[in-house]
Order: structure tokens, then sequence, then C-alpha cells
């Protein structure tokens, strides 16, 4: 199990527990159930994680694979810093994020998802992973060579326009020597 | 779109007919709770979200009925093999079987989805009669008791004192703590709920474990978490065994008709119209869908132990270059066809993996061989292991399940056959073209084949020299029987760079390919398809061509379009079929 990186299955069930925080706080609120209020809360919280772990992080090793769209909140969770890059951070976010959804039925679930969520984070956490974004690749440009700086200053040696000019009736005067020899290539 | 459904319609067929019946099962079941006379009083109660929640409780039990079947291997490779007289459409469809368990999945997933909101707004309404908050209906209906006259509440034949006999409507029975908690302390402390939070749970463990990001990187962690199916049924098993979905009883139902009585609940008990209405609960019905391939499952884990107990011997072990490694393996019984898989444990490296790899050899050698890349975890450690051992050593203990069936076995069938492979890809092909010598060496007649272009995409040298041996020797012997063009190979290398263009051009007029010392030369960068395929449609202009991939998604895709853009309505012409070889 040594080359697992417990974060991104983490990130996956964190962005599931927002959906189902999100969808159990709606029902409490539509529903006017009792205890409506932490029905609503979740809806905020449940939104909140979805935004905070859409981004997917990028994988220490291999090639990472974005979620559609997801360069925007990229930026936005990259602008929090180390508040969003280590997992200690999130993993006590979503403990403290998870417990007033056991107050109602409709959320428990929920919570209990993202308490598992944190969990794992935490074990992240421990093995030393953080999040880095995905960014778009910067093009390098391959350091250009010395001898194309300075291009030549002059043209190369021509014998004078009217020898240049081909002469029709005359093929075999029109005809002029190169100074260098050429040898064709087959 | 009409190649695609030239090529695809069987799976078509398929997926209706399983859609048919899950809208069919959710619609009978739906009106079956909206209408039945005898839940007239439960509906009081919950309204529609009663019919919301049983519709996709059976639409579950029919899911997850099938949902074990496609992964039970060694019951499909037995289906695929009485389908060898039958056609090629059929045994194709077996291949799909990983699409087919995806798809029964997140039906499971979303019916799961449903039945829970509908159970959520059950208990809250149930929560909210019992404390009275709504009409004197439902206050009265909720008030109802199991007494001590019935202790069994299905018992309800006992005649004598039926006026002071209740059994109860509401199962939420609890008014003393907190009537906000009540539906919480309700869920957890009946069977149905707590079970249902408990497999909901394990539902989504399983969900988040196996989207493609983790189950293609981090397979192990994949492999671990789905195991938590065992959670799953066995607490869907005993879902359903309190007895909580309540109903009218029969006897109840002939002496207190609801339409007539419900507005008149001072009266239950008083007059003979309206004796006090019995109910029952619905006993668990779920056990009666998943038994059957419960059984059939176990027993394929059962073989699978099975086989790991069996002995396995090594005959030869090379380490091949780019971190390839063959193992030749001998097993006493193990009969295998062209480019079937098996699936290898190696205590030593972990006591519960089992991986799948494709066997190289062909079924005409005494031995079967494999040839693993380095690819994560197990292979490298398997590869450690090997490189370690001393010369002419046994390796450690390997457990082999298997051989199990995939498309290649269809390369014989078709008159002419396209093989693409890409890297690693390419091993269930080195089966085949072994095979094929084998075949060729002994006249077979099982060999309709005739034409077979293959192509090999690689992106480093290295990795061609094991496989470039094997063409060699097909290449002479191609030779030596004048079949020169039974045979058209073609090697891509896709990972060419400047160095490679300077020994290639200074070595340009040689015979033999400087890279791989075959007389076919080396392309460079990847296939002009278009052209590939015209090439093949030009020398074939009547035939059926199968094509077959070992390889990445996205060549898969295009190799797909490519059929389908190339193929010919009219069935005199070229029909190009795509088979894709899956793990």
């Amino acid at each position: 199990m040594g080359k697992i990186e417990w974060a991104m299955w983490a990130n996956e069930q964190a962005l599931a527990s927002g959906l189902i925080l999100l969808a159990g706080g709606i029902v409490g609120v539509a529903g006017q159930f009792r205890g409506w209020e932490f029905a609503a809360y979740a809806v905020a919280a449940g939104v909140f994680v979805c935004l905070l772990e859409y981004p997917r992080g990028k994988r220490a090793k291999g090639t990472s694979v974005e979620r559609t769209g997801q360069y925007c909140f990229t930026v936005c969770v990259k602008a929090f810093g180390p508040l969003t890059r280590n997992y200690y951070v999130r993993a006590f976010l979503h403990a403290a994020i998870c417990v007033p959804g056991g107050f109602m039925l409709a959320t428990v679930l929920g919570c209990v998802c993202l308490g598992i969520a944190s969990l794992i984070y935490l074990a992240a956490a421990i093995r030393g992973e953080h999040w880095e974004p995905i960014l778009p690749r910067k093009e390098v440009r391959k350091p250009v060579a010395e001898s194309i700086k300075n291009p030549p200053q002059n043209p190369p040696p021509r014998p004078p326009p009217e020898m240049r000019r081909k002469q029709a009736k005359d093929l075999e005067s029109a005809a002029y020597d190169n100074p260098i020899p050429v040898t064709s290539d087959e | 779109m009409g190649n695609w459904f030239v090529n695809n319609w069987f799976s078509a067929i398929i997926i209706s007919v399983w859609m048919g019946l899950n809208i069919f099962i959710f619609v009978w079941f739906y009106f079956t709770y909206e209408h039945g006379e005898k839940f007239y009083y439960t509906r009081h109660l919950l309204g529609s979200a009663l019919a919301w929640a049983r519709a996709p409780a059976a639409v579950l039990n029919f899911n997850c009925m099938l949902i074990l079947l496609p992964v039970c291997r060694n019951l499909l490779s037995l289906l695929r093999g009485s389908f060898v007289r039958c056609s090629r459409t059929m045994r194709k469809q077996l291949d799909k079987n990983l699409t087919f368990h995806k798809l029964v999945a997140y039906m499971i997933a979303l019916m799961t989805a449903v039945h829970t909101v509908a159970h959520l707004l059950n208990v809250e309404w149930l929560n909210n009669s019992r404390q009275g908050v709504y009409d004197k209906l439902s206050t009265a209906l909720s008030n109802l008791e199991d007494t001590d006259d019935s202790h069994d509440s299905h018992d309800s034949h006992e005649s004598d004192d039926s006026d002071h006999k209740t059994t109860y409507l509401n199962p939420i029975r609890k008014n003393d703590i907190d009537p906000q908690q009540i539906p919480t302390y309700f869920v957890f402390t009946s069977i149905a709920g707590l079970t249902g939070v408990i497999i909901t749970l394990a539902l989504i463990l399983i969900i988040t474990s196996s989207m493609e990001v983790i189950r293609r990187n981090y397979f192990e962690v994949f492999w671990y978490t789905h195991h938590l199916f065992i959670i799953f049924f066995a607490g869907l098993v005993i879902h359903g065994i309190g007895y909580i979905v309540r109903r009218q009883d029969e006897d109840s139902y002939e002496e207190h008709k609801p339409l007539f009585c419900h507005n008149r609940t001072e009266d239950w008990g008083k007059i003979p119209e309206c004796p006090t209405p019995q109910f029952e609960g619905g006993p668990a019905q779920t056990w009666r869908y998943v038994i059957g391939p419960m059984v059939i499952y176990l027993c394929e884990r059962l073989l699978r132990f099975i086989r790991y107990m069996q002995n396995v011997q090594y005959r030869k072990i090379v380490m091949r270059p780019s971190k390839v490694l063959e193992l030749q393996l001998v097993k006493k019984g193990f009969k295998m066809d062209v480019g079937q898989y098996v699936f290898l444990n190696c205590p030593a490296i972990s006591q519960l993996e089992w991986h799948p790899f494709t066997m190289t050899s062909a079924p005409e050698e005494d031995f079967f061989s494999v040839h693993i890349r380095s690819a994560g975890d197990w292979t490298d450690k398997l590869i450690d292991i090997m490189e370690k051992l001393p010369e002419g050593a046994q390796g450690p203990k390997m457990g082999v399940d298997g051989p199990f069936g995939t498309a290649s076995e269809d390369v014989f069938d078709y008159e002419v056959s396209m093989l693409v492979g890409a890297g690693i890809g390419v091993t269930p092909f080195a089966s085949i073209l072994k095979s094929i010598w084998y075949k060729f060496k002994d006249n077979d007649p099982k060999l309709r084949t005739r034409k077979i272009y293959f192509y090999w995409l690689c992106r480093e040298t290295n990795a061609f020299e094991w496989f470039a041996d094997l063409l060699k020797a097909q290449e002479n012997e191609m030779e030596e029987r004048g079949m020169g063009d039974f045979l058209t190979y073609k090697l891509f290398l896709t990972g060419w760079d400047q160095s490679h263009v300077n020994y290639i051009m200074v070595n340009m007029d040689q015979e033999t390919d400087v890279v791989t010392g075959l007389k076919q030369k080396t392309h460079y960068g990847r296939p002009n398809w278009d052209k590939e395929f015209e090439q093949v449609r030009n020398e074939n202009p009547t035939s059926v061509v199968g094509t077959f991939l070992c390889g990445p998604e996205a060549l898969g895709k295009v190799l797909e379009k490519k059929c389908g853009k190339y193929s010919d309505v009219d069935p005199r012409k070229t029909k190009f079929y795509f088979n894709k070889e899956n793990f």
C-alpha cells in the first residue's frame, strides 16, 4: 500500500459528503422538518465543502486528471495558501463542519460521511501529503542557440541583374556557375 | 449513428430490456402502494412518500440481484463456452460485463437516493403524527398500540375479544424525548433504520473508492473497500425483517372499510360497522432476489480458493529489458485458449490481492507464460523478488486463477483481422501470433483467417526486444512457406527523438531495420489510421474485418470511430467490427 495517496480518496469522499449534506439539508428545509435550522446550515456547509473539494489536487506521482472546469476553483482555493494546502487543517475543518449535521436525521448521513472524509484526510496529513494546485504548464522555450542571434548582414554574392535575368533565346549563356559546388542528394 | 447501431445492436437491446424492466417494476409497485385499498390509512399518514419509498425499494431488489452476476467470471466463461456454436455477437456481449456492472451500480445509487429521501419524509411525518400535530384521524391512527392481547401482531385470527386487541400502524411509538431527536432515535433503534444507515454508508464508500482516479491509480484501495459489499448484502437481507411498513390486514379490511370509517374515529370499536382497524407488516422480500446470486458468487470465490491451493511450478524466469518480467509456469490440468488471462496471487507480497495478466504463450505449448511490466506496488515487489532469486531456483508460491476468456479468441473467426497493440498491450497478440505459427505448422483447418494486419505502437525501442524475437521467427517461417503476405505487420515508434533520427539517417540503406533487426521497417510517430483502414479496405473489398485493440481508451475511441466510418452497411462490402480488451 506504499504508493497510495490517501488525499485522492479523501477528496472524492469529501466531495460526495458535501453533496449528501446539501441534499439532506434541502430535504430538511423544503419539508420544513423539525430542526430545519440545522438543515439550512447543512445547505450552506454542503455548498462550502463542495466548493473547497471540487478542485482536485496534483498527484505526487503520475499524471493528474482535472475535473471539468476546475481551473477557477483551483485559483480560489490556492489563494488561501497554507490553510488549504495543509491537510491537517482540512481534517479538523471537516470534523468541525460535520458536527451540527448530527442533530437532525436528514443530515446525519452527510455528517457521518464527512467525518469519514476527515479521518482519511488525517491519515493523508500524517503521511506528509499536501495539496498542490493543478496549473496549466507554462511553455518553456528552448534557449535560442547563439548563431541565430546574429543573422547575416549582407545578402549572398550574386552576379549583376543583367546576367541574372533569364535570356529565353540564349539559355546556354544565361546559366551561370555556382561559386560553391553543388551535389545532388540521393 | 447507423454504423454504431450495426456494431452495438445487441448491447442496445439488453440495455433496453433492463431499463424496461426497471421502469415496469417501479410503476407496478408505485401503483400498488399509491392505490392499494389496504394502504389507505398508511397513505393518510404518509401521502405519496409511501409509494415513492416502496417503488425504488423494489427496483433495488431487482438490481442488487443483478449486480453480482457480471463479476462471476467463471459463470461467464461457462456461458461463453456454451455459446461457441452460437453467434459471435452473443460472446462479444459477455465482454461488456464490467460496463453492465457499473450501469447497475449507478441505478442502485440513484434508487438508494430516492428511497432514502422518501423515507426521511416518512419518518418526519410519522413523528409529527405521533406528536398529534396533524388532524384527528392521524392522531387516532398513531395512538393505536400493540396491546397485551395481541403480542404477536400477525396472529390476527384471534376472534375473541377483537374489540380490545389493537395493532399499531405508526411504527414510531416513542414520544417522551425531544421531538427533534425522535426521528434519529427511531432510525438508530429499529432494525430497518440502523441497517439502512450502515448499508448506505457502505455503498457511499464503495462508490467513492471506485471512481476512475482511485481505481486506476490506487487499485488496492478500490479492491479492499469494494469488499464492503459483504456488509452491504448482509445488511440488505435483514433490512426488511422488522415488518414496519404496515397495512390493514385481510380480516380487518372485511369488517372495517376506510372510506366509511375514516371520519368516525370516536366510534371505532363502538359501532358494528367500524371495529378498531388491525394492521400487519409485510415480510422481508429481498432475500428471495439476492440469495441465488450470492450463492453463485460464493462458489466463484471458493473456486478461486481451490485453484489457489493447487500447485504451480516455475519452468523459467526471465528478466527482460524495460523492467518486463517473463514467467513460464506449469500447472496440472491447466488448459487455455488464445489471448486469455489469469489472475495471479503471491502470498509473499500480499495475501489477499489477485491481479490479472494476459497470457503470452500459445495453447499448443506445454506451459503458460505471462509478461509482467512494472506498473505499481505489487508488480514492483514481484520483479524485485525475482531479481534477487539465485539462478535456477523456484520462485515464491504463486496462486493462479483462470483462465478467463476475452475477445481475442474470436481472432480466427474473422477472414481478416487487424490487431492493434499499444506498448505492453501487445501481450494477447503475442499469444495469437504464436498460436498461428503452431496452427500453420499443423495445417489446422480451424484457422479461418486469411490475412492478418498487426500494428504495434511503442514508445521506446528497448521494449521491442522480447517480441522482436517472436516476430523474427514468424518472419522466417512465412518466408519458408511462401506465405509472405499472410501476416503484414507495422511497427510504430512513437517516442523517437533527434538521436534516433541521426542514427537512422546514417543506416537507412540496410536491408533489415536498424531498431528491431526485422525486414519490415519501423515507422516513426503515430499511425495515420485513415490511411491504414483505407489500405485494408482496398485489399479486402468484400470481407468482414475484425479489429482488436489492447491499449488506451483514447485509441479505442479512435479505432471504434474508424471502424464505423469505413464499414459499409451493404453486407457485400467490407465491414469492420471493433473488439476491445479490457481490464
